[in-house]
């Protein structure tokens, strides 16, 4: 079940992007109706040993004091957080096509993790995670015996 | 093998786009572009890549960017939304601009390239005096 799952989270991704892309051209009017408008939100690249699950996520130019990151249910991922525009008064737009305003991301993980232990990182405009999963999501060796 | 000598060094006199795209995936960088008195900026996003990884180039008025990000794999993969690679990038740039004064700052996969016009495309303030 779950691997038929993996494609699709990137696909609606994909679809979010393209409605991103169309809304940047066409709603972009200064009336403030693409500020208040929520972004379909970063891509997530996940990884996964046998302890830990691994993520990341492209987030370029944030203020660390405007990005959250929320583990519930222990394999629910939340990213979210807003852009703010730091552009000065009194200048020419030529082009924008950097994505501005508020997003929300969420992710189901591979397996159970361990919430009070996710270590989250924002390095070069990249958000790196790792969270070991948790006891519970561990395998266990079982012992055979002999009957 | 003459051929292939010949060949090869056709290769090599490709842009550099092509040899980039050769080694895999070549992403565009998003870029906003704005305009005051005193020069252009340039804002591009790009996260994951660092200052060493990146080549900023400005040549008959043409500036191009270009460089490779590292990816990263930890475990085996299980949902993959995007792929770090190449990118390359480059600007026609019609104002006159001052190329030895370009500077470029890189913050939080953030970069910002500032382009000063040349003093004689610079709009002048003329006082008037009074006599």
């Amino acid at each position: 079940m779950t691997q038929i799952r993996i494609p699709m989270p990137g696909l609606w991704h994909e679809l979010g992007r393209m409605q991103d892309e169309l809304c940047r051209v066409f709603g972009r009017q200064g009336n403030g109706a693409a500020a208040s408008r929520t972004l379909a939100g970063p891509g997530v690249n996940i990884w996964e040993d046998e302890t830990t699950v691994y993520a990341e996520s492209d987030l370029p130019g944030m203020s660390l004091d405007k990005l959250e990151v929320l583990v519930a249910d222990g394999d629910q991922l939340t990213i979210q957080g807003e852009r703010i525009a730091d552009a000065p008064a009194g200048v020419v737009w030529h082009r924008q096509e950097r994505g501005l305003g508020r997003f929300t991301r969420q992710v189901q993980l591979p397996a159970m993790v361990d919430a009070d232990r996710v270590e989250a990182k924002y390095e070069h405009g990249v958000l790196r995670l790792t969270m070991p999963k948790s006891r519970a999501a561990l395998p266990k060796k079982i012992q055979v015996q002999a009957g | 093998m003459a051929d292939k000598t010949l060949e090869r060094k056709d290769r090599s006199d490709l842009t550099q786009a092509n040899e980039l795209a050769d080694r895999g995936i070549t992403h565009t960088p998003r870029v906003d572009i704005l305009e005051d008195d005193d020069k252009l900026t340039l804002v591009i996003d790009l996260p994951g890549v660092q200052a060493k990884d990146l080549d900023i180039r400005f040549e008959n008025n043409e500036l191009t960017l270009s460089g490779r990000r590292a990816s990263r794999s930890a475990g085996k993969p299980w949902l993959v939304e995007f792929e770090p690679g190449s990118f390359y990038r480059a600007f026609r740039v019609t104002e006159h601009i001052a190329g030895d004064k370009i500077a470029a700052d890189l913050k939080n996969g953030v970069l910002t390239l500032h382009l000063p016009k040349v003093e004689a495309v610079k709009p002048r303030r003329i006082a008037v005096k009074c006599e």
